[in-house]
């Protein structure tokens, strides 16, 4: 197994390396730049003089491959460099959305569990009763309903019927909790929803399949209890692909909620992301998008390993 | 369906009506927060280097200037004392002398004195190398800002300069303490620390800024709020959403005219209206040197088939635009009076014969029929995509078929620099109406000249206005100027002007909205009525 988990862990590092290629790439394929942005403002009449200064500050007048050659450099020191467009360390700019970021992904991940393992079991259980039939109905809405449109109507609904909106500043959870709920639970269960969708179905669809396995009639055929035989030895089965589905949506919540975050106003990693984009701030945008695979690739590592641990064939192989 | 914004509608007038005779009235009231939403946010924290509302919006609250335009003025173009007390001219118009107010403190408890100021301007007009300052050329005619003593300033200048005191009223240029421009130029880039009516609390990036009532404020009595609290909001969405639950009080850009008629329509009495002509504007500009452009007799087609008039009914009631106006912002000190505006081509009210006129032009020039062109649009939904439709549709009934291509933001500006382009949409926001500032663009030599023309006669005339001391003399040269632009050369066609609107909850009292979204925002006068 730790043989397993070596070579997984070493596959990290070149899967890293091209994505940090392709980003700083693609990114610079795209027309205009950080300094044009910054000073195509209202009176959009800035000199080329000071246009040419700024681009040499930020060493944009460079080769590509020495610009590219420094940043990786500074990778491997863990200097990510400064935000291009605020001047700020790239990890100050990060660490304050991370945090917020980080829960909502944890509390939709919550709502998206609590709502969708018990829902797609009893589904699966209770296949082609009316108790499958709503849950089902329930899933392909949630996977219909974007969140974004889901939050509009929390908002909306929120303002008309309690003349109320959810905080727009964020408050660390530690600071003053309830304030901090009040903020995002909304984007939570909006997200979760949707979230929970996807689980909802493969777990149902898991479970089907587990059902019918000569194991579990073996179970059953042993005379153990309804019980045991859906939690040791069904669920545990099914929860393979259903781990993986909410390992990987977990990962895209990091950086992934840009609309939902626009909705709510959340200062979390999706808006960043978005506006280091609009400004073109390459040192941002790289950094950003290394976080998040970063996040993808411990996720799928962590992942391997729950596989290993759910299923003794990976362990042994 | 038209009920409703019907109602909405009659509510903004009454509104209107009602909130600007109250806010004169009423006897200000100390206390409170004033909670604001900043569509944008800073991306450094230097005003003489920055380009965007989000440092004024946040910061100016921190920050005095010499000069300021007054708070009470609805044109936003008149200058008043700030730091400075009372200031005199030389008759040659070359020496202004201002006295400043003594007893400023930083919010450091030192003393503000005549150092600080000349620093401060000696930085924007002369920065020491490394450092940007991106309106110095508006200084040009400045030789030296000498402090003789304390608490006197003197500008000298090479010739007399009719926007001189509008150009010391600049938002941008905030006073900074000379010991520490002197230690570290940069300090401001990163650090907050002036003279305004507050104090600075925190700013949490992509969140909020904080300001707290500065108790040493010079002008005793003011502020009158405690503090206030910038949240920063990007979707337009959201801005409204936040008016609407009273998370945020104002906003101090604009709002469209759909996102007034709900705040108003979900409000009612809890919201006041403020609208005001804006001192920002979409502009044609047509390549000169790409056929058959390079003809006036094509541009001053263009131009003559836009029904401005019923233009501005109709794109008034979606979108950012209202008002047909001249080279400056209608209702100004030098705006384009009603009766010579028709004169221009394209302003007259009878569109038939425009028309009819423009389809001779183009006949003469040897366009034919159905000739068709490229018509470059930034990427941007307010006003310019509603401008852009608009503006093919008139078009079209002068015979032309054109396609329109919306550019990406950021690759915007690059596109017109390099001139590529056969007709694209172009705009300018000034921060003060103010001749030189909003026509520096059309001269020939302007960096922002993306048209290219090549107009001796244009050049010469800027320079007579911006040098003459005559109000009715630069009202007599600014007419010339306009008509030479825009109709005899056409040189660019001017659509309508931006209507700013700002919805703010009832309660909000003591701010007046300018034409410029630049000013008016040191928050002193501002107080909350409950």
């Amino acid at each position: 197994m730790w043989k397993y988990l070596f070579k997984r862990f070493l596959l990290m590092f070149p899967t890293l390396f091209g994505v940090a290629l392709l980003t700083f790439v693609l990114i610079r394929v795209i027309p205009g730049d950080v300094v044009e942005l910054r000073y195509s403002g209202d009176r959009g009449a800035v000199s080329q003089e000071v246009l040419d200064k700024e681009r040499a500050r930020f060493g944009l007048d460079r080769p590509l491959w020495k610009q590219f050659g420094t940043w990786v450099l500074g990778i491997a020191r863990l200097d990510f460099g400064e935000s291009m467009w605020t001047g700020a360390p790239i990890w100050q700019e990060i660490r304050l959305r991370f945090a917020l970021s980080l829960q909502v992904a944890i509390m939709a991940t919550v709502v998206a569990v609590a709502l969708s393992i018990p829902l797609g079991v009893l589904a699966a259980l209770k296949q082609d009763t009316w108790i499958d039939y709503a849950v089902r109905i329930f899933s392909i809405a949630g996977l219909a309903t974007p969140s974004f449109w889901l939050g509009i109507v929390f908002i909306l609904l929120l303002l008309i019927v309690f003349h109320w909106l959810p905080p727009m500043v964020y408050t660390p959870f530690w600071v003053d909790p309830w304030e901090n709920i009040k903020q995002l639970i909304w984007p939570a269960l909006a997200v979760g929803y949707r979230y929970s969708a996807v689980g909802m179905r493969m777990t149902r669809s898991a479970m089907l399949e587990v059902l019918r396995e000569d194991y579990i009639r073996t179970a059953r055929a042993k005379g153990l209890v309804q019980r045991l035989v859906l939690a040791r030895h069904a669920l545990k089965n099914a929860m393979l692909p259903v781990l993986t589905v909410i390992a990987l949506e977990f990962a895209f919540l990091i950086g992934g909620l840009v609309v939902t975050e626009q909705v709510f106003n959340l200062n979390g990693l999706g808006l960043l992301f978005v506006q280091a984009v609009a400004h073109r701030d390459y040192t941002l945008i790289q950094a950003l998008v290394m976080l998040v695979a970063g996040v993808f690739i411990i996720v799928n590592f962590l992942m391997d390993v729950g596989y290993a641990w759910l299923d003794p064939r990976i362990r042994y192989r | 369906m038209q009920r409703p914004l019907a109602r909405a509608l009659g509510a903004v007038l009454i509104v209107i009506a009602a909130a600007i005779p109250a806010g004169a009235q009423d006897k200000p009231r100390s206390g409170g927060e004033l909670v604001f939403v900043v569509p944008s946010e800073p991306p450094s924290y230097d005003a003489h280097q920055e380009e965007t509302f989000g440092v004024i919006h946040p910061m100016a609250p921190h920050y005095s200037t010499l000069l300021r335009v007054d708070p009470t003025d609805k044109t936003g173009t008149k200058p008043v004392g700030d730091l400075a007390e009372s200031w005199t001219a030389s008759k040659d118009g070359l020496t202004y002398t201002f006295k400043l107010r003594k007893g400023v403190k930083f919010h450091d408890g030192s003393e503000m004195t005549s150092k600080d100021v000349k620093a401060s301007y000696d930085k924007i007009i002369k920065p020491p190398a490394g450092v940007k300052s991106l309106r110095k050329d508006m200084y040009d005619s400045v030789t030296s800002v000498e402090a003789p003593d304390s608490n006197t300033v003197v500008f000298k200048l090479k010739w007399p300069e009719s926007s001189l005191l509008l150009a010391l009223a600049s938002p941008w240029n905030w006073i900074y303490k000379a010991e520490i421009i002197a230690k570290d130029p940069h300090w401001y880039e990163t650090h907050v620390m002036g003279t305004g009516p507050f104090k600075f609390g925190e700013h949490v990036k992509g969140s909020h800024w904080v300001g707290k009532k500065n108790p040493d404020y010079w002008d005793k009595g003011k502020p009158y709020l405690d503090g206030y609290r910038a949240i920063f909001i990007s979707a337009s969405a959201a801005q409204v959403a936040a008016v609407r639950g009273e998370r945020a009080m104002i906003q101090f850009r604009s709002f469209s005219p759909p996102e007034r008629d709900q705040l108003v329509q979900a409000l009612g009495n809890k919201i006041a209206v403020q609208e005001s002509p804006w001192d920002c504007l979409n502009f044609v500009s047509m390549h000169h040197e790409k056929k058959p452009f390079d003809d006036k007799r094509v541009r001053r087609a263009l131009s003559l088939a836009l029904d401005r008039y019923e233009g501005s009914k109709a794109l008034s009631r979606i979108t950012l635009v209202k008002d047909v106006g001249g080279i400056q912002v209608p209702g100004t000190p030098y705006a384009t009076p009603p009766a010579e505006l028709e004169k221009l081509a394209g302003y007259g009210h009878d569109i038939a014969k425009n028309r009819a006129e423009a389809k001779r032009l183009l006949k003469e020039a040897g366009v034919p029929d159905g000739f068709s062109f490229t018509f470059k649009n930034r990427g941007i939904p307010h006003p310019y995509e509603p401008l852009g439709i608009w503006l093919i549709d008139q078009w079209r009934h002068i015979g032309l078929s054109v396609k329109q291509e919306f550019i990406e933001a950021s690759a915007y500006h690059p596109m017109l620099k390099r001139g590529d382009f056969e007709v694209a949409m172009d705009f300018q926001c000034g921060f003060i109406v103010e001749p030189d500032l909003d026509l520096a663009r059309f001269v020939s030599t302007s960096d922002a000249n993306y048209g290219r023309h090549k107009d001796t006669a244009i050049d010469d005339m800027y320079i007579r206005q911006a040098r003459t001391t005559d109000i009715e003399e630069r009202k007599k040269i600014l007419r010339q100027f306009e008509k030479r632009l825009l109709d005899d050369e056409a040189h660019v066609i001017y659509t309508l002007q931006w209507h700013r609107i700002i919805p703010h909850l009832a309660k909000v009292k003591g701010w007046m909205i300018t034409p410029s979204h630049y000013l008016n925002n040191q928050l002193d006068t501002v107080w909350l009525s409950e």
